[in-house]
């Protein structure tokens, strides 16, 4: 298990996915992660790029055939995703969606559909109840997912 | 004749960093089948390996789906825009892979 690369979220959005995962239980959730990718912005050479979530982009799953254990983004959604993420000056990183009563963790079916380059989060909801949350990409051969670190900073105090 | 391949986020890093590149094509087929020789760790992110495109792989000629015109074969002309844009898709379980219609 890698920890080669690593995805920022705070706390606040981190709790968002997880409430997106309850709210639609038993059924998947899914959604756009938009933020920066530091990789992408040529940063300073010592430091290691790092990619951020700054805000979520929820979608309706649109597998009806089987929403339990599929979830499904049109091209459609994601040019939509990609849209909004532009206006607030942000792309498109990567994608949350939920397992219900399964645990965080890809499946096959995950992998052979997974696009390289992005973050793909998965928040595991149990009896209705948000469990894991963990974070991977592809490799770029495609052969397997990598679990990248998931960084979670406590919220800073109000005032 | 030139046409403009648009590549999505998650492909640039197989092609050189870029956000498009200008292909001389005849037909989408083409145009894709250039862009791969020239970038070649794309092709298998694209096509199956069988050669089909993937599933989750949508192109546009001009905003429209070339799966509403004569997918791979649908002519290009000179500058023409082709999208490539994800779509996206997963799940927890993995049974039924094979059955699934796509």
């Amino acid at each position: 298990m890698s920890e080669a690369f690593e995805l920022t979220i705070s706390t606040e959005l981190a709790e968002k996915i997880r409430a997106h995962g309850v709210e639609t239980y038993p059924h998947e959730c899914c959604g756009a992660l938009l933020g920066r990718d530091a990789g992408a912005a040529q940063n300073s050479s010592d430091k290691q790029p790092t990619r951020e979530v700054l805000a979520l982009f929820p979608l309706v799953n649109r597998r009806d055939d089987s929403p339990r254990n599929r979830f499904s983004v049109t091209a459609e959604d994601v040019l939509a995703a990609d849209k909004h993420a532009q206006q607030q000056r942000l792309e498109v990183i990567g994608w949350y969606h939920s397992h219900p009563d399964h645990p965080a963790q890809p499946s096959q079916y995950d992998q052979d559909h997974a696009w390289p380059w992005y973050s793909y989060v998965i928040v595991s909801v149990h009896s209705g109840a948000p469990k894991e949350m963990t974070s991977w990409r592809l490799k770029d051969d495609r052969s397997e997912f990598v679990q990248e670190g998931l960084a979670i900073p406590k919220a800073q105090a109000a005032n | 004749m030139p046409v403009k391949v648009i590549i999505p986020t998650p492909l640039r890093t197989y092609a050189g960093k870029r956000d498009s590149a200008e292909v001389h094509a005849a037909t989408v087929g083409d145009a894709l089948g250039g862009l791969t020789t020239e970038f070649a760790d794309l092709r298998r992110h694209l096509f199956t390996d069988e050669g089909k495109l993937r599933a989750f792989v949508n192109v546009y000629l001009n905003d429209e789906d070339i799966r509403y015109l004569a997918k791979e074969n649908t002519p290009t002309k000179d500058g023409d825009t082709i999208s490539i844009v994800p779509s996206i898709a997963g799940g927890s379980l993995a049974v039924d892979v094979e059955k699934e219609m796509f």
